[in-house]
């Protein structure tokens, strides 16, 4: 490091910027090719997006006419009105509850004396948020196939009739609300438990001392602490409100066509204007009102949660 | 880690706990929870070691009237497309994982670095996609007739390279484990920028690694909808899950497909185990997570405590 002056310091710093942009090339060059040249794919919501010669994308989308907001006319369609009340209702729905579930999961095993069994709970819990919907579906399956299921055994064997699961939309909220909550239920404990054990346990023997009883020391003390987190995880998944997991509400019903009434959200209605119709148009319309909501609803929450409490906000 | 453990121990040192009455109530809630996450699973296990004909008589019980291998001894008899399909998921997992977390570390490193002139530019640009994006089919068609990503292995591996959601826990790791001085001295010691990564911090962050490597990996095995989007003729490179989907909705798809199966295949197809069967592959792609699971929990955990620290 020999060089003197402003234009060694200016050098060595324009040096590192060089190399470390290089660091960043890779991730960044895959960002633009597959997040934002997407987003320019937008177009193709406003225009009647069809195939010229040479058929190319490029060629193709410069080349289609503009509709305006034509596309987005299955908005006055009758399933719409199904599909958003679905995908609203089992979000808010599972937002509330998987919120109660995996904080009173979280206080009980902070709170067990037998540390190994606490851990042991919470390894079975944790599982099956690494397992794929294609793998959970076979798990229903097994209960619910209407041939060989051990529901429907059980079912004949009492000398009753067998329920068709997979035509019946009756049980299918149930269902599917289970099988969202044995998912997703350990992963949310685990991130407040994490929270939980890192408060600072003198707050609880001061509390004692005081003549707390347990059960107020978890509203006044475990609770106040893990707001943050739970306020975080809130503002993620109300942001997420207008997306549904699409893996749970294809593969988990089998994709059957009698349950579309409880089971279509906008992700399985996008992916099926697209596969089943080929209505490109359409199908990226419904799209980038589920993106352009999604991003209103999560800076939306954001900022009231700002105002309220600036230091839960996540932006 | 540690830090944890120990303010554990002291906790369950105090005298101040719930009442045992009160404890055994939780017990039963927490077990029963817990052990309706596994039992599926079990009862998957159960069923692919079961008879046929015990399944036809009795349908899929935890207790079959005959027990059987029947199933697996199909698996290795005409599993010629089922290999391949094994094959192709840890071929997948193996090479995606490796880019993935490459990129991702080289992607959060200068993000950490305070005096990296551009920080704010990248960060906003890796973080904006995660709360917008250009939606389902003008990805899929980019994807497909720009990028050239259709019937190919790249197009099972290059759609989910990237994850912004590592790229902050990767960054948090960093952050909370590699103090500036030492870049700093570094840097004095005229090191260059891909060396002091590669030989001075990469060291200090290797449960940061662990941790993002596990959720790229089980990401990619876990892997279907890629293929569901992608692949439309080249059957060949599909991976297990995505074979496992498509022989759910055609319940006749193993006898069908003999020939996929191999040369004895049709002659068997007859006899075909096809429950079990089923069952079995669900048991062959659920069991490299579960043999893993019980040594990669503690990353996972880690991670997401880590990723959730705000950004």
């Amino acid at each position: 490091m020999s060089r003197g002056g402003q234009g060694g310091i200016v050098s060595a710093k324009r040096k590192k910027n060089f190399w470390l942009t290089t660091m960043l090339l890779p991730g960044a060059i895959w960002l633009l090719l597959l997040r934002y040249l997407p987003m320019l794919g937008i177009t193709i919501a406003f225009k009647n997006y069809r195939a010229f010669k040479p058929n190319t994308f490029w060629n193709n989308i410069l080349r289609s006419e503009w509709v305006g907001l034509k596309n987005f006319e299955f908005l006055k369609g009758p399933d719409t009105a199904v599909m958003i009340r679905n995908t609203l209702g089992y979000n808010l729905l599972w937002i509330v509850l998987g919120l109660v579930i995996s904080v009173a999961f979280a206080v009980m095993m902070s709170e067990l004396s037998t540390r190994f069994l606490a851990k042991t709970y919470q390894t079975m819990m944790f599982f099956p948020y690494f397992l794929s919907w294609v793998v959970a579906s076979y798990f229903v399956l097994a209960f619910l196939d209407p041939t060989s299921g051990m529901i429907n055994a059980i079912q004949k064997a009492g000398g009753g009739t067998a329920t068709n699961f997979y035509h019946d939309t009756t049980w299918w909220p149930l269902i599917l609300t289970l099988c969202n909550l044995w998912k997703n239920v350990g992963y949310s404990t685990v991130l407040y438990l994490a929270a939980i054990t890192g408060i600072d346990t003198t707050q609880y023997e001061a509390a004692a001392i005081d003549g707390a009883t347990k059960w107020q020391q978890v509203r006044y003390v475990t609770l106040p602490n893990i707001r943050t987190m739970i306020v975080i995880l809130l503002i993620m998944n109300v942001g997420k409100i207008f997306n549904a997991d699409f893996g749970l509400f294809y593969n988990v019903p089998q994709n059957s066509g009698s349950l579309y009434p409880v089971t279509q959200v906008v992700d399985t209605f996008v992916y099926r204007a697209y596969a089943n119709t080929h209505n490109l148009g359409m199908s990226s319309a419904a799209g980038f009102l589920q993106s352009a909501v999604g991003l209103i609803c999560i800076v939306g929450t954001n900022a009231i949660v700002r105002k309220i409490d600036p230091d839960s906000s996540l932006f | 880690m540690t830090a944890i453990a120990k303010e554990r121990k002291k906790r369950s040192g105090t005298l101040n706990r719930f009442s045992p009455g009160t404890q055994a109530g939780f017990h039963v809630m927490l077990g029963l929870f817990a052990l309706l996450c596994i039992v599926p699973f079990i009862f998957v296990i159960v069923i692919s070691f079961s008879s046929e004909d015990s399944i036809r008589q009795i349908g899929y019980s935890f207790t079959p009237l005959e027990w059987s291998t029947q199933a697996y001894d199909y698996t290795f008899k005409l599993g010629d497309q089922l290999w391949r399909s094994y094959f192709n998921s840890f071929l997948i997992t193996i090479v995606g994982t490796a880019l993935a977390v490459a990129m991702t570390v080289l992607y959060a490193y200068p993000l950490y670095r305070k005096d990296y002139s551009y920080r704010g530019f990248f960060n906003f640009l890796s973080f904006f996609t995660m709360i917008f994006g250009g939606g389902l089919v003008p990805t899929f068609v980019i994807c497909k007739s720009v990028l050239g990503l259709s019937d190919n292995y790249a197009a099972l591996i290059v759609p989910a390279l990237f994850s912004p959601f590592s790229v902050i826990i990767m960054r948090t790791f960093f952050q909370t484990t590699v103090p500036g001085e030492l870049i700093e001295a570094a840097t004095i010691d005229g090191s260059g920028e891909y060396s002091t990564l590669v030989r001075i911090v990469l060291p200090i962050v290797t449960p940061g690694i662990a941790t993002i490597t596990l959720l790229y990996a089980i990401g990619y095995w876990n892997e279907w909808f890629l293929s569901l989007l992608y692949i439309n003729k080249n059957m060949e490179i599909i991976p297990l899950q995505y074979l496992l989907m498509r022989m759910q909705r055609n319940a006749d798809f193993l006898a069908k497909n003999s020939s996929m199966l191999g040369a004895d295949a049709s002659k068997a197809a007859m006899a075909l185990p096809s429950q079990s069967l089923k069952m079995a592959l669900v048991v062959f792609i659920v069991l490299p997570i579960a043999c893993a699971y019980p040594f990669f929990q503690r990353f996972v955990v880690a991670g997401l405590t880590v990723g959730s620290v705000k950004g």
